[in-house]
């Protein structure tokens, strides 16, 4: 029984231990950055902390660009958070954080009021692909016209035969209604036109996506070019026979692309300058496209 | 009370001016410290409840009083289509949600409740040294495993599965996640119904016995039926636990916003909703505000489980 109980009891003084461990690092940490910031604050090096949040499609570049910032800049801080473009929009009109992320403009959701404040950087592109099962595209599906697409994904088509695949039924795989994903496709590679979304299969996000479609015949979705970096088993599909590249992008050939944002409220301080003008400069514009993203600034249209 | 207290004090008076240890006041100083700690652990707990219950109504009623939509169309229209901002104007039919959620919790209690009460007739009457060694700990495990481990088995085994042995092209169905909720509230219903087995006397085994019943007959026509509300219990705990389930649910059951028109069509449920739109929709937006709506029905169903739960294993006077 004594025995019972020490062992219960070291458990719990175990796991107690290790969250003041955790907590105690942690804390740690910031003081020491806090002093540092106290003590080469007459350096002319830069220092002090940035907050974001918003968009789970941006984040992933937040992280990488924040990520080698900091290798030049020791004694910055960043911390990104995701929550929905919705969210970092709120936030940083509130001005609980220094940058919001979005996939959309700020006037699509917040009030005129609020999204004048706000100002706008365009720090990337992303272009969407559609993208199939391997079986649909081994059957000889690679490109489907606009209006074949929109049929599909108004639930109009059902069998691939009828877009010259297999006699097969299309399953459509899609993104849920609050996404900032499915509204780019649906506004430029749909033309606006509603999803079926009582015949969809909704996922709640890209990745998860990109496994359906890989698993499942005859299935068909969209992601973002940054999820087809590696090998990811799904076949991607070209819209009018442009194919869905950075490059189409770029010359404006392929239209489901947005820009990404970075909204500031009012002009952004010294540090969030820095690191915005080094997410948009050509130096780190090249892990950009390693990464999938497009670069803003090589551009040749602006409007779709 | 003041009384009393007066006494103990006036005693402690005594006793210290007498040079006793200083044991007594301690012991005095050590029972009400703990006393007043317990009770207030109790107080936060039900104060956390109802604070939680108040902010899901206010949350939730925005629904009705800010953006006008009846409870009727809510409870009763299968039209969705909720906006995400402030001015609203949307759609905020939930009944596809609240179809999926009794179709799959149904199925799972249809597919459970058989194998998790046979599971407790075995490991309490048929063979309790085994029963109670071996037998229940495994099903403990089994109840401990976390759902998303479930959820991610079910994708990767149960899917596939059923693509084959169907021919189906799409595996993700209500038949799966009803198996896999199934497989999560099978341990809770076991359990349950074990110890209210378990703690049906003996004497009327002996008695049903004694007038000649096979072990069979004094299992289902003395034992099961005076265990019957614990069994009950146990079935209704299922529920609410696989009512709340989110995670498994949302990865194999398809999330298609659509009526589930049989075992093998994709639907979608109130938990997998909330779990897929909350993260992107905005704050104070219909669609949110809707999202709190449909917790807040989770909040009242769960509540109505504990009444039920309450309900069937109230003692009853005229049994014993």
């Amino acid at each position: 029984m004594k025995m019972k109980k020490f062992i219960a009891l070291l458990t719990v003084a175990g796991m107690t231990a290790t969250m003041a461990v955790g907590c105690g690092s942690s804390s740690n940490e910031t003081s020491d950055n806090a002093a540092d910031t106290n003590t080469e604050s007459s350096d002319s090096s830069l220092s002090g902390t940035i907050t974001a949040a918003g968009s789970s499609a941006l984040k992933p570049l937040a992280d990488d660009a924040a990520d080698s910032f900091l290798n030049d800049h020791p004694d910055v801080s960043i911390t990104i958070d995701a929550g929905g473009s919705g969210e970092g929009l709120k936030q940083v009109s509130e001005g609980t954080v220094d940058i919001g992320n979005s996939d959309v403009a700020a006037e699509d959701k917040l009030d005129e009021t609020a999204a004048k404040e706000l100002v706008d950087h365009q720090v990337c592109v992303v272009t969407m692909a559609p993208i199939v099962n391997k079986d649909v595209a081994e059957a000889g599906v690679k490109s489907l016209t606009k209006e074949q697409l929109i049929s599909i994904f108004t639930g109009k088509t059902t069998n691939w035969k009828d877009v010259g695949g297999p006699d097969e039924d299309i399953v459509l795989v899609t993104r849920p209604e609050s996404s900032g994903t499915r509204a780019t496709f649906q506004k430029y590679a749909l033309d606006g036109n509603e999803e079926a979304s009582n015949t969809s299969m909704e996922t709640d996000d890209s990745g998860v996506l990109l496994t359906n479609v890989k698993s499942t015949n005859g299935a068909i979705g969209y992601v973002a070019l940054s999820y087809l970096t590696g090998d990811a088993g799904v076949e991607t599909v070209a819209i009018d026979d442009v194919e869905p590249t950075l490059e189409n992008t770029y010359s404006g050939k392929y239209p489901v692309w947005t820009f990404e944002h970075m909204y500031t409220k009012g002009e952004p301080n010294e540090v969030t300058k820095a690191f915005l003008d080094y997410i948009t400069g050509d130096e780190y514009g090249a892990q950009m496209e390693k990464l999938g993203y497009g670069v803003a600034s090589k551009m040749t249209v602006t409007e779709h | 009370m003041y009384c009393v207290f007066r006494e103990n004090s006036e005693q402690q008076y005594i006793s210290l001016i007498k040079g006793e240890n200083m044991k007594k006041q301690n012991m005095f100083t050590k029972e009400y410290a703990w006393r007043g700690l317990m009770t207030a652990g109790g107080l936060l707990v039900i104060a956390i409840t109802i604070c939680i219950g108040a902010f899901l109504i206010y949350k939730g009623s925005g629904t009705f009083t800010i953006f006008g939509h009846s409870i009727f169309e809510f409870l009763g229209s299968t039209d969705w289509n909720p906006e995400d901002n402030a001015q609203g104007g949307g759609t905020v039919g939930a009944l596809i949600f609240i179809v999926g959620s009794l179709c799959t919790c149904g199925l799972a209690l249809l597919i459970a409740t058989p194998f998790a009460v046979g599971s407790a007739i075995f490991m309490i009457e048929i063979a309790p040294k085994f029963g109670e060694k071996f037998y229940r700990p495994i099903v403990e495990i089994f109840a401990g495993i976390p759902s998303v481990v479930y959820g991610w088995v079910g994708l990767t085994v149960l899917i596939p599965a059923i693509k084959k042995v169907f021919h189906l092209q799409v595996g993700h169905s209500v038949l799966a996640a009803g198996i896999v909720l199934a497989l999560m509230i099978f341990p809770t219903i076991s359990n349950v119904a074990a110890d209210s087995i378990h703690s049906v006397p003996k004497d009327y085994r002996m008695a049903a016995y004694g007038l000649g019943s096979t072990r069979w007959q004094s299992i289902y026509k003395v034992v099961i039926p005076a265990a019957g509300s614990g069994i009950l219990s146990g079935i209704i705990l299922g529920l609410a636990r696989a009512f709340g389930e989110a995670l498994a649910v949302a990865m194999v059951i398809g999330q298609t916003t659509a009526l589930p028109k049989g075992l093998f069509s994709t639907t979608k449920s109130l938990t997998t909703e909330i779990a897929a739109q909350m993260g992107n929709a905005t704050e104070g937006g219909e669609m949110k505000t809707a999202l709190w709506t449909m917790a807040l029905l989770l909040f009242l169903l769960s509540l109505l489980f504990i009444l039920l739960i309450h309900y069937f294993s109230r003692p009853k006077k005229d049994k014993e």
